[in-house]
């Protein structure tokens, strides 16, 4: 049994189906990358992996440690073990960073209360890994960032939330080399053991620095290609095109 | 009945609803000169005091009650209240009732000097009158008076003569000329020159009997060089009938000297269909008389049925600066129309308005605010920004913001916002494990922060607090 298990997911806004029979297993210790064209249901599948209230789940289920999540709210799953790093992480104005750290890890620890010297400590050291000014602590939640340091926000959290699968949405889009190596060394530094790491990405070039073991290929709703590491080299030199002749020939 | 129905709904929602059953000497309902000859008797004040009030009485008698606020109320019965009621103390004892005493200790108001918070001298207002007054000797050895007004008007007839009614005068408005009449008691403070007085100065009004108005009257006076920073807080019984709270506060502020001036406002706000409550009608002034004083208003408005409220700074001094800092949030049927006015007159002055205004339910949230340059009042400068905040679908908020220039020096900035709570945000939070709640907590106290900045520590946290409390159940 996978850690996270998704099967058979169909997902729709509205009236459009996006999602059409997602079947996809990621264990702990593994990373997956999730590639397709535009429009091919990525960021749907993050957001309905997360429980975002505008998509509704017609069939199948997602699975976490054997239990069904469909009934959770998001708030729910975070604390489950599920994380997701936003495409777009929206600004929270007022809420310094630090503020918003606590109340976050407070609602994961069993007593309700992290000890603040410990947390201070760990939240400075993750900066510090990520480059970022320790002033940053005190601005408000993504108000007025730039994309790059949007992202490393994302990243820090993840240090310090610890999940069990992290899910990454287009975390490269927008992003210079230089923010891209800051936040693939955070990322590298995550993996081991204790995490599953789905990155979903729209182009090869952060699998460059993160490397996956294992490439899916999402197209018009349906994981349509599965396979290891030579399929990141076959898909940037033949592209989608390629795909779609394939799924054709075995269809 | 018993004295605290704890199991009424009512009152775990309001947790200061309760009732003190003690022995009061009221008056009579009613108005007319005899009352305020009455109310006056009670105090034993002197004649011009009388004369004072009866001049306002008359005054009051020819106005009209103001309606141009958006505000939906019907008509006081101004003989249907109560306008003296105290509770009845041994007169020959200087400890404060048992009954008071937990009265007081439920609302966490610490009356023993004993007990009393450290760095927070105290008067209690109990209805119509001051009921104890805490570190009188600490102030006493700076000079500092700080007292009922009543005992005021007693030992210092000269302060008071000098200053009373000169911010707002007797026919300043409705409601003030009402206050003026009939007012109870209140606080005043005087900081001698050059003093900084090293403890907050603070008032709890507490109004109990049914039926009965609260008219405070509230004197601050900061002379040359003296700062003080004053606090003020409220609650009533939850009671399904309205009650009139009509008070007046006057600060004036001499040459350099700084004044602060915070509220929480927490009275009874009547219940979920709009039944009963408190109307919070009010004229706070503050007075920059001296050069380069200033005066700072900071207000938390979470109370009331219905709130009409216009702390304000009149900018005489040369180099004179005022600040109004509010956060007002409204919720089930109340109705606030709250804001301020600033006077620019003397030379250079400036002034800075924040307001964030926080509806939901069904209720109605409004700033209305005036800033006024005179003429000769050069290189004015004003800053103003109104933030409002929507939770749900059925609630509303209005901006009124008032600009009269009438010297081209002025330099006056206005940005307004209005914005809802939005879905993306609550889901980004709750992502990261935050439950519903206090995620839109969260992203409401964000939006005050820049007004719960300038409150003092202790009563930062308390207005957090009770945010919080007044947030429950009104999301989602």
């Amino acid at each position: 049994m996978a850690y996270l298990d998704i099967q058979n997911l169909h997902a729709s806004i509205g009236d459009i189906e996006i999602l059409k029979g997602v079947n996809l297993q990621i264990n702990k210790g593994e990373v997956h990358a999730l590639m397709g064209p535009n429009g091919s249901g990525k960021s749907t599948l993050s957001s309905v992996i997360m429980g975002h209230p505008s998509y509704d789940v017609t069939e199948g289920d997602i699975l976490l440690e054997g239990e069904s999540i469909l009934e959770m709210d998001p708030d729910e799953r975070a604390r489950a073990g599920l994380f997701l790093c936003f495409q777009y992480p929206v600004a929270i104005p007022g809420v310094s960073i630090s503020n918003f750290l606590k109340k976050a890890m407070d609602a994961r620890h069993p007593e309700g209360k992290t000890p603040a010297g410990p947390f201070l400590k760990e939240m400075r050291e993750n900066m510090a890994y990520l480059d970022m000014d320790k002033s940053f602590a005190n601005r408000g939640l993504n108000e007025g960032f730039s994309g790059g340091e949007k992202k490393r926000m994302e990243i820090l959290q993840m240090m310090m939330f610890k999940p069990g699968i992290a899910i990454m949405d287009e975390t490269d889009s927008g992003l210079d080399i230089d923010a891209l190596q800051v936040v693939s060394k955070g990322v590298n530094k995550m993996r081991g053991p204790d995490l599953g790491l789905l990155v979903i990405t729209h182009y090869e070039r952060i699998l460059n620095y993160i490397e996956p073991e294992h490439l899916h290929v999402l197209m018009d709703g349906q994981v349509v290609m599965s396979g290891g590491p030579e399929l990141v080299k076959k898909l940037e030199e033949y592209g989608y095109d390629w795909v779609r002749e394939q799924t054709m020939a075995t269809a | 009945m018993p004295e605290f129905d704890t199991d009424s709904d009512l009152i775990k929602e309001y947790k200061y609803g309760f009732f003190t059953d003690i022995e009061s000497d009221t008056i009579p309902k009613g108005l007319n000169e005899e009352v305020v000859a009455m109310i006056s008797g009670k105090k034993n004040e002197p004649v011009w005091m009388l004369e004072w009030r009866l001049k306002a009485y008359r005054r009051w008698l020819k106005m009209k009650s103001p309606r141009w606020a958006f505000l939906d109320y019907p008509e006081i019965d101004f003989q249907n209240i109560h306008y003296y009621s105290a509770p009845k103390q041994n007169v020959d004892s200087t400890e404060l009732d048992p009954e008071l005493m937990k009265t007081f200790e439920r609302l966490g108001i610490p009356m023993n000097e004993h007990d009393a918070l450290s760095g927070v001298a105290m008067d209690v207002v109990f209805d119509s009158v001051s009921v104890g007054t805490t570190h009188k000797e600490l102030l006493e050895e700076q000079g500092i008076l700080f007292c009922s007004i009543s005992e005021a008007i007693q030992k210092h007839p000269e302060l008071v003569k000098k200053y009373l009614g000169t911010v707002v005068p007797p026919g300043d408005n409705y409601y003030a000329a009402l206050n003026s009449a009939v007012f109870t008691d209140g606080s005043f403070c005087y900081i001698p020159k050059g003093v900084t007085c090293p403890v907050e100065l603070s008032t709890y009004f507490r109004i109990n009997a049914a039926d009965t108005g609260q008219f405070e009257r509230t004197l601050i006076i900061c002379d040359d060089h003296a700062t003080c920073s004053y606090l003020e807080g409220c609650t009533a019984p939850a009671r399904d009938s309205n009650q009139l709270h009509a008070a007046v506060v006057e600060i004036v502020a001499l040459d350099h000297a700084e004044v602060k001036y915070s509220t929480v406002q927490n009275w009874y706000a009547g219940d979920k269909d709009g039944q009963g409550g408190i109307y919070n009608f009010v004229t706070k002034r503050g007075h920059c008389r001296g050069i380069k004083s200033k005066i700072s208003w900071t207000q938390v408005e979470v109370g009331a049925a219905i709130t009409w409220k216009y702390p304000s700074c009149v900018l005489e001094g040369d180099g004179s600066s005022g600040e109004f800092y509010s956060v007002a949030f409204t919720n089930n049927k109340m109705q606030a129309d709250t804001g301020t006015k600033m006077i620019h007159v003397g030379k250079n002055t400036s002034s800075t308005i924040v307001s964030k205004g926080i509806s939901a339910g069904q209720s109605s949230n409004n700033y209305r605010g005036l800033v006024k340059v005179y003429p000769g009042a050069t290189h004015a400068r004003n800053h103003s920004a109104c933030d409002s905040l929507l939770i749900g679908r059925e609630c509303s908020a209005n901006t009124f913001p008032y600009i009269e220039s009438e010297d081209d020096t002025a330099a006056l900035a206005h940005e307004a916002t209005t914005s809802t709570i939005s879905e993306e945000q609550l889901f980004y939070l709750k992502s990261r494990g935050i439950s519903e709640e206090d995620a839109a907590s969260m992203v409401v106290r964000g939006f005050c922060k820049d007004v719960f900045k300038h409150l003092p520590l202790e009563f930062s946290v308390e207005a957090v607090k009770l945010l919080e409390i007044k947030l429950e159940g009104s999301i989602g």
